[in-house]
């Protein structure tokens, strides 16, 4: 924590791919990857159920082999700065049968991967203190994990990424199962741990609504290839109703926020894809060859099976 | 049907004093320190049923080895291992499969009874396998227990930590460079290891109120994972030895008394929780 020192990594890019694909057994879950997020943004990794998303925050942290290409995380070959990124996966609301407190989790953030007897210092204490503080837990560290609410618990999990300090932080559906106040609360949390802290930040998400007004840009799983664009040409109604596969609009209102809204009108009957091959080939920004993105359109299957 | 007496016996300062009893209390030392500290990490790691299903895996291996005319613990401790590399290796997600571990589990047992079958003596050992013999266990026993206590210490004093975090998320543990696949198999041989000598207090079918019930009960008492561990291990010692004691003084095998005692504290516990929280 603390006041935010020059950050080496500024101005350079914090993830990039480079032709990256990842497969599990004959299936490509998604390939052609190629792309670069840029130092201090906040991104999310949206696309439909089973399109990988998941799949591509494991492949960032290493713990997924590339089938081909690479994935560079702050300057370094995936899996090899880990220790520079907060990971908050999303398994955090299933049921805690530890009768851990809030601040002993947090604690596990710093000496958690250390083997041998190492007694807690006053200065790890102090700064899973200061990790609670931020993220508005302080007064809850004696807490057990188990007497928390999912979105307190959220918040332990976010303080157990950030007490060591990390340059990238990874949310895995970091707002799902919370209530619309506690998503709010996270949203403006991440704002903050990016402003302040000078923080890249990466959300999986399938639901932007909450997370717009912070995003900086999206990477967009679509037709089994990953990309990355600016916010503004995320927020696109008809990319997003292909992204999506269902009718979605979007709508400017007078706060100046803008909403994807799943539009309820939609006819029964219509084809979901309402693109032409025109303006798929538009929306897409490949730099393979065609002969190449042929293929992958050939398979849409790969689409339904589980992330 | 005979006389059933559960009259006070006078002379039980005799019984507690002669040398089996002295043997039989040290044991339950030895096995309140390794249960109270692994019941907590098996909790922890979503493991109970696996280590259960450990105790009955043990039990083909311990009437094989009566079988063979070897010693009990050798051929317990043999099966438990190798039942909890395969767990293991397969992985933490595996020891939450239960209906795969149930099978293994209902097999197991099966082919302990058949292996018992085989033999007269195996025979006669079955009932102390499956509900154990506290006041049988040799001075020999009980320096394997101590130094199991000794090997188990050393090696949680190196793997504490990574196995906490590895037990509390996984996912996380692994992102940070946790080697969670070695923390696995560690945690499932070193349980293996604590059933085996578990295993000759209470046998395998009571096992579970040995070293998860305590546990568990601990976890609602105490808040940190160390503080968890000694009150579980004290828990467990007062059963062992709170068992000894009653069943010296009524007619009631001790086994039974151990796990009366565990499951009274547990619901104590439980009790003592649903107040505080109204």
């Amino acid at each position: 924590m603390g006041a935010q020192t020059q950050d080496p990594q500024d101005g350079r890019d914090a993830i990039v791919f480079r032709d990256a694909a990842v497969r599990r057994g004959e299936k490509v879950i998604w390939q052609h990857g190629n792309f670069a997020i840029p130092a201090g943004s906040v991104t999310a990794i949206v696309g439909t159920n089973g399109t990988g998303k998941t799949t591509m925050m494991k492949a960032e942290l290493g713990l997924l082999p590339l089938a081909s290409g690479s994935v560079t995380v702050l300057g370094r070959p995936a899996g090899e700065a880990n220790r520079l990124i907060g990971y908050v996966p999303q398994s955090y609301t299933s049921d805690i049968d530890s009768n851990l407190t809030a601040e002993q989790s947090v604690l596990l953030g710093l000496t958690g991967t250390r083997f041998g007897i190492h007694p807690i210092t006053r200065a790890q204490r102090e700064r899973a203190t200061q990790a609670m503080s931020f993220v508005g837990i302080a007064d809850k560290a004696r807490y057990r994990l188990s007497e928390l609410s999912g979105g307190l618990r959220q918040r332990v999990a976010i303080a157990q990424a950030i007490v060591s300090d990390p340059k990238l932080l990874m949310l895995d559906e970091p707002l799902a199962n919370l209530d619309l106040a506690s998503q709010r609360s996270v949203a403006h949390l991440l704002a903050r741990l990016n402003q302040e802290l000078g923080m890249t930040i990466q959300v999986v998400a399938h639901d932007l609504n909450m997370l717009l007004p912070i995003l900086t840009g999206a990477v967009y799983l679509l037709d089994g290839h990953p990309h990355y664009a600016d916010m503004r040409k995320v927020l696109d109604s008809k990319l997003l109703t292909h992204l999506y596969g269902t009718n979605v609009q979007v709508v400017t209102t007078p706060q100046g926020d803008m909403f994807v809204t799943p539009s309820l009108d939609e006819p029964e009957g219509q084809p979901m894809d309402m693109h032409t091959a025109a303006e798929v080939a538009e929306l897409h920004h490949h730099a393979h060859t065609p002969s190449m993105h042929h293929t992958d359109h050939a398979a849409p299957t790969d689409r339904s099976h589980k992330e | 049907m005979s006389h059933i007496d559960f009259s006070f016996d006078p002379n039980w300062m005799d019984t507690l004093t002669a040398p089996f009893m002295t043997n039989a209390f040290l044991a339950g030392l030895c096995i309140a320190f390794a249960a109270g500290v692994m019941g907590y990490f098996t909790i922890a790691r979503h493991s109970t049923f696996a280590a259960h299903a450990l105790a009955h895996i043990g039990l083909p291996g311990a009437t094989g080895a009566v079988l063979l005319g070897l010693p009990v613990s050798l051929g317990l401790g043999a099966f438990a291992l190798g039942g909890a590399l395969v767990i293991g290796a397969l992985g933490k997600r595996v020891s939450e499969r239960e209906i795969a571990t149930g099978t293994v589990l209902a097999f197991a047992t099966g082919l302990g009874l058949f292996f018992a079958r085989l033999s007269s003596s195996a025979s006669q050992q079955m009932q102390s396998i499956l509900f154990g013999s506290i006041l049988t266990i040799t001075d020999a026993q009980i320096v394997g227990f101590a130094i199991f206590d000794a090997v188990l210490l050393a090696v949680l004093a190196v793997i504490y930590r990574p196995l906490l975090f590895s037990s509390l998320d996984e996912q996380v543990a692994q992102a940070k460079g946790v080697p969670i696949g070695w923390m696995n198999v560690a945690f499932m041989a070193i349980m293996a290891g604590v059933i085996t000598i578990a295993v000759p207090a209470v046998g395998t079918l009571l096992i579970f109120a040995l070293v998860i019930t305590p546990a568990a009960a601990a976890n609602i008492l105490a808040a940190s994972p160390l503080k968890a561990m000694v009150v579980s291990g004290v828990i467990c010692l007062v059963s062992i030895w709170g068992g000894l004691l009653l069943a010296s003084m009524f007619p009631a095998p001790p086994s039974f008394v151990i796990v009366t005692i565990s499951t009274l504290i547990w619901a104590g516990a439980r009790a003592f929780d649903a107040l505080r929280r109204r």
